[in-house]
Formats: structure tokens, sequence, C-alpha cells
């Protein structure tokens, strides 16, 4: 799923990042730094609702190409920068978690397990 | 053979929002070498983890990264509290961090066991009271 579908089904806007075009093989979502570093797999996509610098730093760390804040939360201009310098794009949409994970997951894009698998 | 490629950090315990600043060093060090992108995620995401860990529970402490020619080795020393059960400390979902620590997204228990899954050997020294060394290798 290219990131620019993502960005249209979930009503997001984008905070950083010109490559629309780019494709998404999965997606995670939580708020819990060290489940996302245990499991995620390439150019994935991360849906989260916690703010704060390591959200980034993990997602470089992961070679993650897409972060989405719910519930329409904003990140500092500091960690946008740094998103920025790594590739990153980032998105801000106004659906909660489940909401969001859900509309992605209806539209096609899978978990990180079920394509590992 | 050759002398390993060493890089040196200093690890700031007292800021938890620049945690992770030598891993994203360490990742760009490795690229620019580059080693190829399964074993540069693998080094920093055990060394972020492994920040992530000292900043936390000791205070910060020093990260030394040495390219050898067959592996990649961290090593992470801290003068923290110690580690009294490392068989527990292994356990995932076993965690000692203050709550404080998992609103910001860790402290679940899983830094240890992640540190091991994504490296190919892993030794920890602890003593009590007197601090924790970890070593991690990851075979080229």
């Amino acid at each position: 799923m290219k990131i620019s579908e993502i960005r249209d089904l979930l009503g997001a806007a984008v905070l950083c990042g010109d490559e629309m075009d780019r494709d998404i093989l999965s997606a995670c979502g939580s708020d819990m730094m060290s489940d996302v570093l245990a499991y995620v797999k390439n150019q994935a996509v991360l849906l989260t609702g916690l703010v704060n610098p390591q959200v980034i730093r993990t997602a470089v760390m992961m070679d993650m190409i897409c972060i989405i804040f719910v519930r329409s939360k904003q990140p500092s201009a500091q960690m946008i920068e740094f998103a920025e310098e790594n590739g990153l794009t980032v998105l801000t949409t106004p659906l909660r978690m489940y909401e969001a994970c859900g509309k992605l997951y209806a539209a096609g894009l899978k978990g990180n397990g079920e394509v590992n698998e | 053979m050759s002398e390993p490629l060493k890089f040196t950090y200093s690890v700031d315990g007292d800021n938890f929002t620049s945690a992770g600043q030598a891993s994203v060093q360490v990742k760009k060090v490795l690229r620019r070498l580059g080693l190829d992108p399964e074993t540069i995620r693998r080094v920093s995401i055990a060394m972020y983890e492994g920040e992530i860990n000292m900043v936390i529970h000791a205070g910060g402490g020093e990260a030394e990264v040495l390219i050898h020619e067959d592996c990649v080795e961290i090593i992470l020393r801290d003068k923290g509290p110690g580690i009294a059960d490392i068989e527990q400390a292994m356990q995932e979902g076993f965690s000692t961090a203050p709550d404080n620590i998992r609103s910001l997204g860790f402290g679940a228990g899983m830094g240890l066991p992640n540190m091991k899954r994504y490296t190919d050997d892993m030794q920890i020294e602890s003593q009590v009271g007197v601090g924790t060394t970890i070593t991690m290798r990851v075979n080229l």
C-alpha cells in the first residue's frame, strides 16, 4: 500500500516526507517501543499514540519508513527534523488507534506477523 | 590480523530524551562502512536497547563498538546497581523499571531478551552494587 493511500484512508496530515509513492508492506500499532523493536520487519509503518523522541529513534533503528501519530498528536519540531534527516515520512491522523489500524487492515494492509509467516 | 576499528561513546544517564544517540551514531558509521542492512539493523537495535537500559537502571555508562573481521562486538559498561538474578532479568516481561519509564514506551521487560534475540552471542557480567558489563557479538 502506498503512503498516499494511507494518508487518504486516515484523513491524515503530512508533517514531513515527500515520498508518497513509497510502498508499505506491513504495519504495527503500539505505544510500547520495546514491542516494536521485538517484532517489526522492513518497510513497515508504525502507528502510535506515544509522542517522544524515542518513537523516531525506534523507527530509525528498525528501518521503518513511516510513522503515524493517532488522535491528532503533534510531535515537536525537533522530532520532525530528526525524522526528516533519516528519510522518514510522518503523518498525524485525528482517528484513534483502533480505528486507524482497522481502516488500514480492512483496506488490505497486513500486520507484521502475517507478512513474515 | 589487523586491529579492529573501535568507537567509544559515553551514555548520559540523566536524560531519557537523549537515550539512543550513541546507537544512532553507530548506525551511521556502519552504513558508511558498507555493512549489509540486516547486520546494521541487528547491531543498532541491540545497542539501542542496551543504551536505554543503562539510562533507566544505571545512570548511564560507556559503550564501545569494535568492528572485527568476522563480527561486530558491542561492549556496554555501567557502574549501576547490578543485576541480582540474571536468569529472571532475561525473561520476557520481567521488569524492574519505574512506571514513568513505561509511560515513555519502555520498561516492558523486553530489553535484554531483545538484545539476545538480535545478536549471535551475549554475555552478562554483573555484580550487585558494582555494575554490569554486557558483551554482544553479531557475526559478519
